[in-house]
């Protein structure tokens, strides 16, 4: 937090308590992985005739 | 706003006004919520009891609709919003953000979760809680459903808004306490969630409508089970959350390794949600590439998280108490648990069931090959109320135990009555859900009012086994609604009747953590670093269980097309 903008803090602590940056990837990676990923997929199934 | 702050004398911890109000407020709706589950429940599970058969179809679906919704949205939901508020304000010693919003939040679920209800019982929307497209429900259905998700939304904002209230007033130094980082990681999993929600149900709201056409029936599975498996990943960080809880203040237990711990959070941000694609394995629209991805690769990540999570849990409580003296052998520190104590042995069995059952079950039916053994089976409720009501559900119940005295200021009635609730609910939920998962073996459907098909023209014999474990889950089904019942009662008559207790100390300003008090295990920072030979052994039974079960599984599917 305030007081980690120290360098001598590790990168992953910094990372963990970076809270918003958590939020944007929590939020993205599946949104891209799953989601989008998933609605390409669909689209590229071929239609019955 | 103005506001003030309590510290209760016993615990330590201090409860901002606002904040100490909205979390009654959510806790109390969530019990209300379970006794209409649990009222559900009683006719879904005397309608699959082949002796009893209680309900006619259409009201069983209407009812199963039920259950599915009050059960896991609106009594988890409103609970994991107590839960966040508690693990920002109450942890964090701070004021909660934004009160104003949290009422909004309160009241969007309230009426969001009424209408829902309304719609389900007029009886128009058997549609179950996951509502497939083309199966209609009225509009009302998902437009409660959006008002709660909506709520929810707000209350993930009010946490978040909070988190930068605690570190612009430096109410905290260094991180976020383990269990408030728990709660962060089920925040950011409920955004997701919530976000993916909206995207389907609004254009099913405005089908319904008649404004849309059609909604392609692939797609809203696939965007759906964003919602409905992701939503399970809330439940999964926030009971892990209240495991670490727990232990911390009934022993002063601390995590093992602070970094482990927060490790595994992190790769259940990364990796949990995109296991959503377990869900349609037996799909035809999906390709093999996005299947295998997101349900081997990556869900691995997250069930090693859970398996840390597994591990340091029971490693912290050894290291407590091999602290405390209890260093004889391989066990003392086990058998000299506080087993007496309703908190720690509810959370004790949540985290024994859901790691033994709903753990090995859940990865067992998330692997592609043998999920088309139980793919739709009853061994699919089986598994997840293993996760959802041994782990989540029980979880919540024990940490109940403690918040009464603190949060509600009651002494809980019948001390005796309330060491045995957690026995005796957690274990008969433990063999329903086993029970459940054989029938489910043996091919009995999931949703189906009638495994007999009788009338139909070509029959099916069941084999014996297959009817006693449907007799076995009735049985056992209504022993676990009974220990529930019991829970509520207790609850709730504590609430009314309980001795009062007092409330301790009111401020104007937050006040520092007391030394050597429960808030001040609650909110600890560090590891301890003590050798845990007793929970590597259990955690190896736990591995050699698993790989048995799994291999035996394998076999099983050989078997099916007669290779062996
Ligand atoms: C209190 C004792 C409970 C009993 C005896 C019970 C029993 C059952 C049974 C037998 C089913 C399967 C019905 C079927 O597929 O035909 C079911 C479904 C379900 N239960 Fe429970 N349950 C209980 C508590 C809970 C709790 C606490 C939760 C969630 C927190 C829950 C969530 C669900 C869900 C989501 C379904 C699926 C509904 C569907 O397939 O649409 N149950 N329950
Ligand atoms: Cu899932």
């Amino acid at each position: 937090m305030a007081d980690n903008d120290n360098d001598d803090v590790p990168f992953m602590q910094k990372l963990l308590d970076n809270h918003f940056l958590l939020v944007v990837i929590g939020v993205v990676s599946p949104t891209v992985l799953y989601t989008l990923w998933g609605i390409v997929d669909i689209m590229n199934t071929p239609l019955a005739k | 706003m103005a506001t003030t702050y309590r510290t209760c004398p016993a615990s330590g911890l201090q409860f901002e006004a606002h904040a100490e109000k909205l979390m009654k407020w959510n806790a109390v709706a969530a019990v209300l919520w379970l006794l209409v589950g649990g009222i559900t429940a009683i006719g879904v599970i005397m309608t699959r009891w082949p002796a009893f058969k209680l309900l006619p179809p259409d009201q069983f679906y209407t009812i199963l609709t039920a259950h599915g919704v009050d059960m896991l949205l609106c009594w988890i939901i409103f609970f994991e919003m107590a839960v966040l508020y508690f693990a920002s304000s109450v942890l964090l010693r701070c004021r909660l953000a934004t009160p104003k919003w949290g009422w909004v939040q309160f009241w969007l679920m309230v009426v969001g979760s009424v209408m829902t209800n309304v719609a389900i019982f007029q009886g128009e929307s058997s549609v179950m809680f996951t509502s497939y497209v083309p199966m209609m429900a009225a509009p009302h259905f998902y437009l409660g459903l959006i008002l709660f998700a909506v709520g929810a939304l707000i209350g993930c904002f009010v946490f978040l808004g909070t988190l930068v209230v605690a570190k612009k007033d430096k109410t905290y130094t260094g991180s976020i306490p383990m269990v408030t980082f728990g709660a962060l990681t089920a925040c950011i999993i409920a955004i997701f969630t919530i976000l993916t929600g909206a995207g389907i149900l609004l254009p099913t709201l405005a089908w319904s409508l008649g404004l849309i056409k059609e909604i392609d029936a692939q797609l809203y599975r696939m965007v759906w089970w964003g919602l409905g498996h992701s939503s399970q990943q809330i439940n999964v960080s926030a009971h892990v959350a209240i495991w670490y809880l727990i232990p911390a203040v009934v022993i002063g237990a601390k995590p093992l390794s602070e970094k482990v711990s927060r490790g595994a959070f992190l790769m259940y941000i990364l990796f949990l949600q995109l296991a959503s694609a377990h869900h349609l394995l037996s799909d035809p629209g999906m390709s093999a590439e996005w299947k295998v991805l997101n349900t081997s690769y990556f869900m691995y990540f997250a069930v090693m998280a859970s398996m840390i999570h597994g591990f340091t849990v029971p490693g912290a409580i050894e290291a407590a108490q091999r602290r405390k003296g209890f260093t004889n052998g391989l066990f003392e520190w086990l058998r000299k648990a506080p087993w007496g104590n309703p908190a720690f042995a509810g959370m004790f069995i949540s985290l024994v069931s859901f790691g033994f059952l709903g753990g090995i079950s859940g990865v067992v039916l998330g692997t592609e090959q043998i999920n088309m053994l139980m793919h739709n089976t009853f061994y699919v409720p089986g598994h997840f109320h293993t996760t959802v009501v041994t782990g989540t559900t029980l979880a919540f119940m024990a940490v109940t135990y403690l918040l009464v005295p603190t949060l509600f200021k009651r002494e809980m009635i019948h001390p005796k009555l309330c060491q045995i609730q957690p026995y005796l609910f957690g274990i008969a939920m433990s063999i329903t859900g086993l029970v459940m998962m054989g029938a489910g073996t043996l091919g009995v459907s999931r949703r189906h009012w009638d495994m007999a098909f009788s009338g139909a023209p070509f029959q099916y014999e069941w084999p014996g086994a297959a009817m006693l474990m449907m007799g076995m889950t009735g049985f056992f089904g209504m022993v676990t609604i009974v220990g529930g019942a019991l829970w509520i009662y207790l609850v709730v008559g504590s609430l009314l009747w309980g001795k009062k207790l007092e409330g301790g100390a009111v401020s104007d300003k937050p006040t520092p953590i007391p030394a050597a008090t429960p808030a001040a295990s609650a909110s600890h920072h560090g590891s301890d670093h003590v050798g845990v030979p007793g929970t590597v052994v259990l955690v190896m039974a736990l591995l050699v269980s698993f790989v048995l079960y799994y291999f035996v599984n394998w076999k099983y599917l050989s078997e099916v097309w007669l290779l062996s």
